[in-house]
């Protein structure tokens, strides 16, 4: 489904990402981990296409189709999911507005018909009550006012309603208190296990990993991954530190 | 020398060019009036030379059949406008206006007639089809040959819904007329009130449009009425073209209500340059007027060549204790805005609103606010502004909250906040806040804000396009005043809000 290649990738003047290689296929689950600033969210960026985030060599294919030229939103519409470490506020604009014109415009862009009013509605509460969110949330603006684990919450709403074939989580647990990460974490599992989709999973702890099991454990440091494994891995990972493993 | 010597100088000048003039403007004059047929009108064609004098001021009051106090009136604003000087206080760079090298009535009309919708620009086609604007509405917009009875049909379902809105108006008591119908059919209550909020010499541009006023509406609510449906929302298409100096009185006696909407989301091609509206509003006891503006006059190119100049005077009065004004208006046309609609808040516990978006883009220029002038006890005031810039362009919030000595426990909220798209453009807030009884709360809120990178990044890739996502973000910003708007009116104002700003982003 995604397969990264040489990947090198500077912002400003400094390269982030090294010739980073990594292939993932439905049906699997990827997480991965590495000390702060090795180049994970920059790694996120980079495939949601974000401005600033340059791609100098490599590539980077999404069912086959070069990604690296294409806009984030035409990304978005061929299935891929951001989950954001630090989601965006924007004032004015209610949850459901947002999502209802984002999955719209995806819809447009894929030739699919867009979805009424009502039959949204009706997709919004359902992946609402699998996060355990209130519908009041989704009528207020998007993100204002939430907390951090609200925030969270809300971007796995949204992954729901959307339904991508291949989200990249980018500390998704980070602010979540034991009850939200299980929450949060039963909610990965229900929206995108499927023998289809695909996760990658971005994060520091080995605990959401207990509620999302990976197929594979990737460290990421200095910009490469430099090893890969089972789900063991993590587990090495939180006993030794990055040192240990990554040197 | 006074200023009546030099224009009868400058007109002994011009008269050579003038018969050329009256040559051109009578051919003009012959051209409209073949396509006038086509439209079964029964205006005449006339027209008054170009320039500006006593005159052409009687000129005008004749050919509207005027009583003699109007025209008296008309003249006495003109003797008055004479001697005012064109204001420049306000954050903007205008042109000289030569008042001179204009046509006062009649002006001929320069639209060109057009075969079909294949005929038109299709530029303004793509505009239409944005707003999502109906092919009978477009055509009668753009111009094109007999569209005009044909969409007034298409729109109104037939001629005769028309006259059941006129009839269910007049049973309930509500009189809704052009201001020259007015003035012959109902001379006492346009007497008593025209120019009572507005005085004939309250500024440069009041002073002219009392001069030379073309035509606008009148509306009179009596007592204990509620307006049965939002007035002009149905005779959109008839409200097109009232001229440059549009007039508009709204009277709301006791305890009634009234919604009136004035113009058009759609752009409209107009070759008066210079727009001076004068807006009065007088709301009895316990009366409430809303008035919304969506206003998208032709903004020049993207050059700042062309585009209109407006200069609206807008009051409203609260006369009467508990009376309601407000103010909702979405401005995003014009090359020069110069507006501040206003409330004077006399009665006790009267309220005044005022919700504003104004967007600028290219090198468009924006002055625009309120005044809300508190006299009487317990009044209150809200202020809503929004202000979004773009490309080159100047937006300026300037408001005045005024509180009278006499004027116990007033309330003021205002909040103004800008929103910046690029960095080569500008946006200023300018308040004044004269206070001169210490029971006042005034709030006042200022921000400035930019579109962040992380916001558009998060729509975009959520599956919004880049101007989707500014559309929203900045649909988002305005909420609060679009809010204010009737339904339909603020589908109509968020899709002109995206248009307006197309090509901004990048």
């Amino acid at each position: 489904m995604l397969k990264i290649e040489n990947l090198h990738a500077t912002v400003g003047d400094t390269e982030i990402l090294t010739g980073l290689s990594l292939e993932i296929n439905a049906g699997e689950v990827h997480a991965i981990m590495g000390p702060n600033g090795a180049g994970k969210s920059t790694l996120a960026y980079v495939l949601g296409g974000r401005d600033g985030y340059e791609v100098t060599q490599g590539s980077a294919t999404f069912n086959g189709q070069d990604i690296l030229d294409m806009d984030p939103h035409e990304r978005a519409a061929l299935g891929l999911f951001l989950g954001f470490q630090y989601p965006v506020e924007i004032p004015g604009v209610s949850n459901l507005q947002f999502l209802r014109e984002s999955l719209n415009s995806q819809r447009k862009s894929r030739g699919e018909e867009p979805l009424s009013g009502g039959a949204f509605i009706k997709l919004a509460k359902e992946k609402a009550a699998l996060l355990k969110m209130d519908m009041e949330m989704l009528k207020r603006a998007v993100n204002v006012g939430f907390s951090g684990g609200e925030k969270k919450r809300n971007e796995m709403v949204q992954m729901g309603i959307l339904d991508p074939q291949l989200a990249i989580l980018d500390e998704t647990d980070s602010g979540l208190d034991i009850d939200a990460l299980r929450t949060v974490g039963s909610g990965i599992n229900a929206i995108m296990r499927d023998e289809k989709k695909a996760v990658l999973l971005i994060t520091h702890y080995q605990r959401l990993l207990e509620e999302v099991k990976p197929d594979f454990v990737h460290v990421l440091a200095r910009g490469r991954i430099v090893k890969t494994g089972g789900p063991e891995l993590a587990v090495q990972l939180e006993e030794q530190g990055y040192e240990a493993i990554a040197a | 020398m006074t200023n009546d010597v030099k224009a009868k100088e400058r007109a002994a000048e011009e008269q050579a060019e003038r018969t050329e003039m009256n040559a051109e403007a009578q051919a003009a004059a012959d051209k409209a009036s073949a396509y006038e047929h086509g439209w079964s009108s029964d205006i005449e064609q006339e027209f008054a030379e170009k320039g500006l004098n006593e005159d052409t001021v009687r000129f005008i009051s004749a050919k509207k059949e005027e009583p003699e106090w109007m025209l008296e009136w008309r003249l006495k604003a003109f003797r008055i406008w004479q001697d005012m000087e064109s204001p420049d206080w306000a954050k903007l760079d205008i042109p000289m206006i030569d008042y001179q090298d204009a046509y006062y009535y009649a002006e001929p009309k320069k639209k060109p007639e057009l075969d079909s919708l294949d005929d038109v620009d299709p530029e303004i086609l793509r505009v239409y089809e944005k707003l999502g604007i109906p092919i009978a509405e477009q055509e009668v917009l753009a111009g094109v040959k007999g569209a005009r009875k044909v969409a007034v049909d298409a729109v109104f379902d037939s001629v005769s819904v028309a006259t059941t809105f006129r009839e269910e108006l007049e049973a309930a008591g509500v009189i809704f007329r052009s201001i020259s119908e007015a003035i012959k059919e109902y001379p006492n209550l346009v007497r008593k009130y025209l120019g009572k909020v507005v005085p004939v010499k309250d500024n440069y541009f009041a002073a002219l449009n009392c001069a030379v006023f073309s035509d606008g509406t009148f509306v009179y609510i009596p007592e204990g009425v509620r307006c049965p449906m939002e007035l002009s929302t149905y005779f959109r298409i008839n409200a097109e073209n009232t001229g440059q100096f549009e007039r508009t009185l709204i009277v709301a006696e006791k305890s009634s209500y009234v919604s009136y909407l004035e113009g058009c989301t759609a752009p409209m091609r107009d070759e008066n340059q210079l727009h001076a509206a004068v807006v009065e509003l007088i709301a009895m006891e316990d009366a409430e007027i809303k008035y919304s503006t969506v206003q998208n006059w032709y903004p020049g190119d993207e050059n700042g060549k062309g585009g209109i100049y407006n200069f609206v005077t807008k009051r409203g009065l609260c006369a009467g204790a508990r009376s309601k004004i407000s103010w909702t208006q979405v401005e995003t046309g014009s090359a020069i805005t110069w507006k501040y609609p206003s409330c004077v808040l006399n009665g006790e516990n009267s309220v005044g609103e005022f919700y504003s978006v104004a967007l600028t883009n290219n090198y468009q220029q924006a002055d625009t606010g309120t005044k809300m002038i508190h006299n009487g006890k317990g009044s209150r005031s809200t202020i809503i502004s929004k202000g979004i810039s773009a490309g080159k362009s100047d937006n300026t919030y300037r408001g005045l909250v005024r509180v009278g000595p006499n004027a116990e426990n007033v309330r003021n909220f205002t909040q103004c906040d800008s929103l910046l798209l690029g960095d080569t453009c500008g946006a200023h807030t300018v308040p004044y806040i004269e206070v001169k009884n210490p029971t006042a709360q005034i709030e006042h809120e200022a921000t400035t804000s930019k579109i962040s990178d992380d916001q558009m990044f998060y729509a975009q890739q959520r599956g919004l396009d880049e101007e989707e996502a500014v559309s929203l973000i900045v649909n988002g910003f305005a909420k609060e005043v679009l809010k204010e708007l009737p339904m339909e009116f603020a589908v109509e104002a968020q899709k002109l809000l995206a248009i307006s700003l197309e090509g901004s982003v990048g």
